[in-house]
């Protein structure tokens, strides 16, 4: 069940220019899923919206959530200068995220790019499955890297070329010749376009994690709606709530 | 101690509210707060048939505060009277319906749907709502166009009428007298302040709609002031809002002239603020010794 509750930090490392981890114990971990997300709240009252992070790792024995973000404005700024002890407010564990029995057994990709990195991690954790795990960063300043090498086959594709395949993680693939029966990815707009197109022209499901400016986070507010091919169970319009009916949906049945 | 209020006939079991659109029907807020602890949910906006709403980004953040250019997407009436009104007669709080409409004819139509549905208790009538006929402008920036609006919904209305009124007016005190001329049985203020944000770096607006109506505690001085102006306006009850993010805030709209209150844009940020102020205002009414809730209206010496 959603909770507004008081998380406590554990740790906060910078991992990369501006790319923020912090460990937070929370009892909303128990409930936790891979591509959930949580609403932040900053404690500043002049950043009134909670920020919505992706979960990146889930230690439910520890009761304990990772999150990495990137430092996008104020709020984040903020959160970025917490240190283990301080507690601050959060919302979740929020939205459908990626269903890891749709990999089960099967070839897949694992595909992030950038910031959207983080949210594969824990799928890629519980999903039993040959796992293909595409990383895709702007130059040699990685993260998380050593995190996925232990789940499966990484590829690396850097814009600058300095690591792994010059390009995308879409040129990783054609580089490679991989292919998957399934796909599961989270990265900027042009990136899940691009896999949205490949996996129509494969016809093998993907599920992409969607990204949109959010007030409340709970499906109220309407702020976060992406286009859908079938009308939405909300408002009935085409309009899906991207916090609540996803982040996570099957890339033909939005139209991006 | 009596925390009752009662509205054009009407009894709340406390003056605190949701602003519409900022609360949906209920169903999402209720996984966090009991409902029945209102005094009434106000619905987001319903118009005649599903209304899509505007293309993303549709909300930013703004020094204290946010803007929202959702468009007012909506499923419409249909659906609304099937699936949100049942969900709702669950629960022990007073049922206050938004409409919205690009034509009188659209709200006509709402208006006439919602008057089958008895628990409904009182309609809330947004006038911020561009006028289609009348180059876009909103039926609540003229004087006129309010008045025939209100005049019409009002012959056609089974339930008492709220007209929810434009803060983005010269005068606010010209349109409450118009709406209540034209028969509106009570006010409710303000709706958003239309604001707009560029993004410097991209050197583009952040909202996909340019403008946007600003909510959050940065209005209020201004939202304590219009439902203040208002209130002395008119002799129908005023439901203040624009702001409210705790009891002390809700407690100067009611010393103001309000009625009751609204709490809008802090639902998004503290989804339990609604219970909150509730509690608070029992705690300052016991704290000064207070019998009556209404012995707060208008107070302000």
């Amino acid at each position: 069940m959603k909770q507004k509750t008081t998380a406590f930090v554990l740790s906060q490392k910078e991992l990369a220019p501006d790319i923020y981890e912090m460990w937070l114990e929370t009892s909303l971990a128990t409930e936790a899923g891979p591509g959930q997300f949580l609403c932040l709240y900053p404690k500043d009252k002049s950043t009134l919206l909670p920020r919505p992070i992706s979960i990146c790792e889930i230690d439910q024995e520890k009761k304990a959530l990772r999150i990495v973000y990137r430092i996008a404005g104020a709020g984040t700024r903020e959160f970025s200068g917490y240190q283990s002890g301080d507690c601050v407010s959060v919302l979740g564990p929020l939205g459908n995220g990626y269903a890891p029995g749709e990999g089960m057994g099967k070839k897949v990709f694992l595909m992030g790019g950038g910031i959207g990195i983080p949210p594969l991690l824990e799928l890629a954790k519980q999903l039993q499955a040959e796992k293909q795990i595409i990383l895709g960063y702007r130059d040699s300043r990685l993260f998380l890297k050593e995190d996925f090498e232990q789940y499966g086959t990484l590829y690396i594709a850097t814009e600058d070329g300095s690591v792994g395949t010059r390009g995308n993680v879409m040129d990783v693939i054609t580089a490679n010749a991989l292919e998957a029966d399934v796909i599961f990815a989270c990265g900027p707009m042009p990136m899940l376009r691009a896999i949205r197109t490949f996996a129509a022209k494969k016809q093998i499901p993907a599920y992409i994690s969607l990204e949109e400016r959010m007030a409340c986070g709970v499906g109220v507010c309407l702020g976060c709606v992406a286009r859908t091919r079938e009308i939405d169970r909300h408002s009935h319009v085409h309009n899906a709530r991207i916090c609540t009916d996803g982040p996570v949906f099957e890339a033909q049945d939005v139209e991006i | 101690m009596n925390t009752q209020v009662t509205l054009a006939g009407v009894t709340f079991k406390n003056p605190v509210m949701t602003a519409s659109g900022t609360f949906g029907s209920g169903m999402e807020y209720s996984e966090f707060i009991d409902l029945s602890r209102l005094g009434a949910v106000v619905t987001k906006g319903v118009a005649n048939v599903p209304w899509p709403g505007n293309p993303v980004p549709r909300v930013a953040e703004v020094y204290g505060g946010m803007l929202n250019a959702i468009g007012l997407q909506n499923p419409g009436v249909d659906v609304f009277l099937k699936r949100d009104i049942p969900f709702l007669k669950q629960y022990d709080t007073k049922i206050i319906v938004n409409v919205c409409g690009k034509t009188v004819a659209d709200y006509v139509e709402v208006v006439e749907r919602l008057g089958e549905e008895p628990a409904i208790a009182m309609l809330e009538i947004n006038v911020s709502c561009p006028n289609v006929k009348e180059g876009a402008i909103a039926f609540g920036q003229n004087a006129d166009a309010l008045s025939d609006i209100t005049r019409e919904i009002k012959s056609h209305a089974k339930q008492p009428v709220i007209m929810k009124l434009s803060p983005n007016v010269t005068d606010i005190t010209e349109m409450a007298k118009a709406a209540e001329a034209a028969g509106a049985d009570a006010l409710s203020l303000i709706n958003t302040i239309t604001g707009m944000k560029i993004d410097i770096h991209r050197r583009k607006f952040v909202l996909a709609n340019k403008t946007g109506g600003m909510s959050g505690p940065a209005i209020k001085p201004v939202a304590v002031r219009m439902v203040y102006q208002a209130a002395h306006a008119v002799k129908i009850p005023v439901i203040g809002m624009g702001g409210i993010s705790n009891a002390d805030d809700a407690i100067e709209f009611l010393l103001a002239g309000a009625s009751a209150v609204s709490v809008g844009a802090m639902n998004f940020v503290n989804p339990y603020t609604t219970v909150e102020v509730a509690e608070g205002i029992r705690d300052y009414m016991e704290k000064y010794h207070i019998e009556n809730v209404t012995d707060l209206i208008g107070a302000v010496e």
